[in-house]
């Protein structure tokens, strides 16, 4: 007889189900509680940061059952996690981030749609080029003249920002 | 009368130059995004939000409000012709509507589906229009503990709806309840899970978790699964439908439409719910069931008109009560805030342009969605042939802008990203990210009103039990949850959501 996870996939939900309340009560009990009638900051947080760490126990335990050696299947497996969508869209969104404030709404609009854009399986290079100058005059015309939000252009070391507002 | 002369003024508010406009420009985008598969009404609207800062208040609604609509029309075309659900309403239109396609049929199946929709939308706003004075007065009776009941109700009403583990959804709902907390205590001026952040003493906000879990993370899931084509349907034929067709659909579209009105108004019904039903009320009434999923014309009729019915009346909540029963409506909460609007029962009372004029605007834009979808559909057609790999750049400059524009905060684009992490996470372990949202827009106000609540009975908790109000939506709750855990329905509810 062995412990045996049944559901993947539901034991780790639980387990960060569980990690996130902890951490949530583990927070609250920093602030003040006050009483039922009085609550302070502290109370209504500690209160879901416990519910939601018993919930998670409530999942996890689910996940596992008790049986004989040699048996039980997993029917809860988590389906391969495809790294190369899930890092470039992450780092062109956060490239944009780090770049939008210094070098301006183009560069950020170009490294965003050059970095995520390789992500799909059938990226065409040239495609993606044209995409990206496309996007950025999109961006420029309708953003920035278009709806008049607050964006630098270019990088703000070539052109004052007063010039361009 | 009352209904008429304010029904009036609606129409007099919405038919200005800039407000058809604002709705054309809704309806549109609501198509669109409806059309394009990958693409949902929750994002786009979340992306917008900033973008309505600018605009007056009532031009911002009509326009979000379009959005959600036009998606229900917009998301029959894709899966009439591809075989796609453009739109996750729109999942049971794809068994019988490409099945017409494939026969050679789709131009009808498009035109039932339009104008089921248009009556269902005709319908719907009626029924806001007649249920939006009562139920204000109602709520106007409502004191801080009646409000902290009926958002119990809401959250657990959207937990039963979510599909998959039920017991998933409800951390996922505590979860939004607990990230909602995050920022400034308003009683206290307390700073709480704010690591010091300046960014984050008003809390993460509202576009930035949207965003991440249901723009990034769909967009990462989406690039994960490839690309599906199917083959078009060849023809589209003619659309307007004949004779047959309208006899054996106008009996479907009205149950489709009465069905719809009723659940769209359910805290967490809204559109998806109404065309799973609508379908499966037409396949038990049938003569002939086995024709289903082979091209009956009714199985396109009654969930089109539903889904219409649905995504109308579910404003019915939000308008009168305050309280958000979708995703959806979540975000216009958010978008009434940003205005400085409360939704609640005053606004119907305080500024009456505003509300009748939104009413009046469906009205109208579903009158525009009719002339969009039947005539125009070639071009729909044509947009559907755009690849992804085209389409998701652009989506995710939208989120990025979106994002950025509302503070002119950097930071707050990278927080996306890990929201957009988060959701893929979630999407891997099957936890529908739908009520975290609702608990998150839900997490202040409940917590306010359950402190208002105790504070004014001295600490004493059975308060939520002895005001008749209050208890009585503890009831409907309770019964709700009794209701899930008799087998039988449960047993329907997973079947339900086997097929999404």
């Amino acid at each position: 007889m062995h412990l045996h996870i049944l559901r993947r996939r539901d034991f780790i939900a639980g387990s960060l189900f569980i990690a996130f309340g902890v951490a949530a009560a583990g927070g609250a009990l920093r602030y003040p509680l006050g009483t039922a009638m009085r609550m302070g900051p502290g109370y209504f947080p500690l209160l879901l940061g416990g519910l939601l760490a018993l919930l998670g126990l409530a999942i996890a335990l689910a996940a596992l059952r008790v049986v004989p050696d040699g048996e039980g299947a997993d029917d809860g497996r988590v389906e391969g996690v495809s790294f190369k969508p899930v890092l470039l869209v992450a780092v062109g969104v956060l490239l944009f981030a780090l770049t939008v404030n210094a070098l301006g709404l183009v560069l950020a609009t170009v490294a965003l749609v050059v970095v995520s854009g390789i992500a799909h399986h059938e990226t065409r290079w040239r495609e993606v080029a044209v995409l990206a100058a496309g996007l950025a005059a999109f961006a420029v015309g309708v953003f920035f003249y278009g709806l008049g939000l607050p964006f630098e252009v270019l990088p703000v070391a070539v052109l004052p920002a007063g010039l361009l507002a | 009368m009352d209904l008429l002369a304010n029904l009036g003024l609606g129409f007099d508010a919405a038919f200005t130059v800039a407000n058809l406009g604002y709705c054309f420009v809704g309806v549109t985008l609501g198509t669109l995004i409806g059309v394009l598969p990958g693409l949902g009404p929750v994002a786009t609207i979340a992306m917008l939000l900033p973008i309505t800062y600018g605009l007056q208040p009532l031009s911002a609604l009509i326009m979000l409000a379009g959005i959600y609509y036009g998606a229900q029309y917009g998301g029959s075309t894709s899966a009439i012709l591809v075989n796609l659900p453009g739109e996750s309403s729109s999942v049971v239109t794809c068994l019988d509507g490409y099945a017409m396609a494939r026969k050679g049929r789709a131009g009808a199946a498009l035109g039932v589906a339009a104008l089921g929709s248009f009556f269902a939308g005709t319908v719907a706003t009626v029924a806001i229009a007649v249920l939006a004075a009562p139920l204000s007065a109602l709520a106007l009776k409502f004191g801080p503990a009646e409000y902290f009941s009926l958002m119990v109700l809401g959250l657990v009403a959207a937990i039963v709806l979510a599909n998959g583990s039920l017991i998933k959804a409800i951390a996922m709902t505590v979860l939004g309840l607990l990230l909602g907390l995050v920022g400034t205590d308003v009683n206290s001026g307390a700073e709480r899970f704010s690591f010091g952040i300046p960014e984050l003493s008003d809390g993460f906000g509202f576009v930035v978790v949207s965003m991440g879990l249901f723009g990034i993370a769909e967009i990462i899931a989406n690039l994960e699964k490839g690309e599906r084509r199917d083959i078009f349907a060849t023809t589209v034929g003619g659309v307007w439908p004949s004779r047959d067709d309208f006899r054996a659909t106008w009996k479907p579209v009205l149950r489709g439409t009465f069905l719809g009105s009723l659940l769209g108004v359910l805290p967490g019904g809204g559109a998806i719910l109404s065309s799973f039903a609508a379908y499966t009320l037409e396949k038990k009434l049938a003569k002939d069931p086995s024709r289903f999923g082979q091209g009956a014309i009714e199985g396109v009729a009654a969930p089109e008109s539903a889904n219409n019915a649905g995504a109308q009346t579910s404003f019915i909540p939000l308008l009168t009560l305050g309280i958000p029963p979708n995703a959806v409506m979540a975000l216009m909460v958010g978008a009434m805030m940003i205005h400085g609007i409360v939704p609640g029962p005053q606004v119907m009372t305080e500024r009456p342009e505003l509300f009748w004029g939104l009413i009046a605007s469906m009205w109208i834009g579903n009158g525009l969605l009719v002339l969009l979808n039947l005539p125009l559909i070639g071009l729909w057609v044509r947009l559907l042939k755009v690849p992804y790999r085209l389409l998701y750049p652009a989506i995710l400059l939208f989120c990025c802008v979106g994002v950025y524009s509302v503070n002119s905060s950097a930071l707050e684009v990278a927080f996306t990203v890990a929201f957009g992490l988060l959701g893929y996470l979630f999407i891997k372990l099957r936890c529908e990210p739908a009520p975290l949202l609702l608990g998150f827009v839900l997490g202040p106000l409940m917590e306010e009103n359950l402190r208002r609540a105790l504070l004014l009975a001295r600490g004493d908790a059975t308060v939520f039990f002895t005001r008749p109000l209050s208890l009585g939506l503890l009831l409907a709750t309770a019964a709700l949850v009794v209701i899930l855990v008799l087998p039988n329905v449960r047993r329907t509810r997973d079947v339900a959501f086997q097929e999404d």
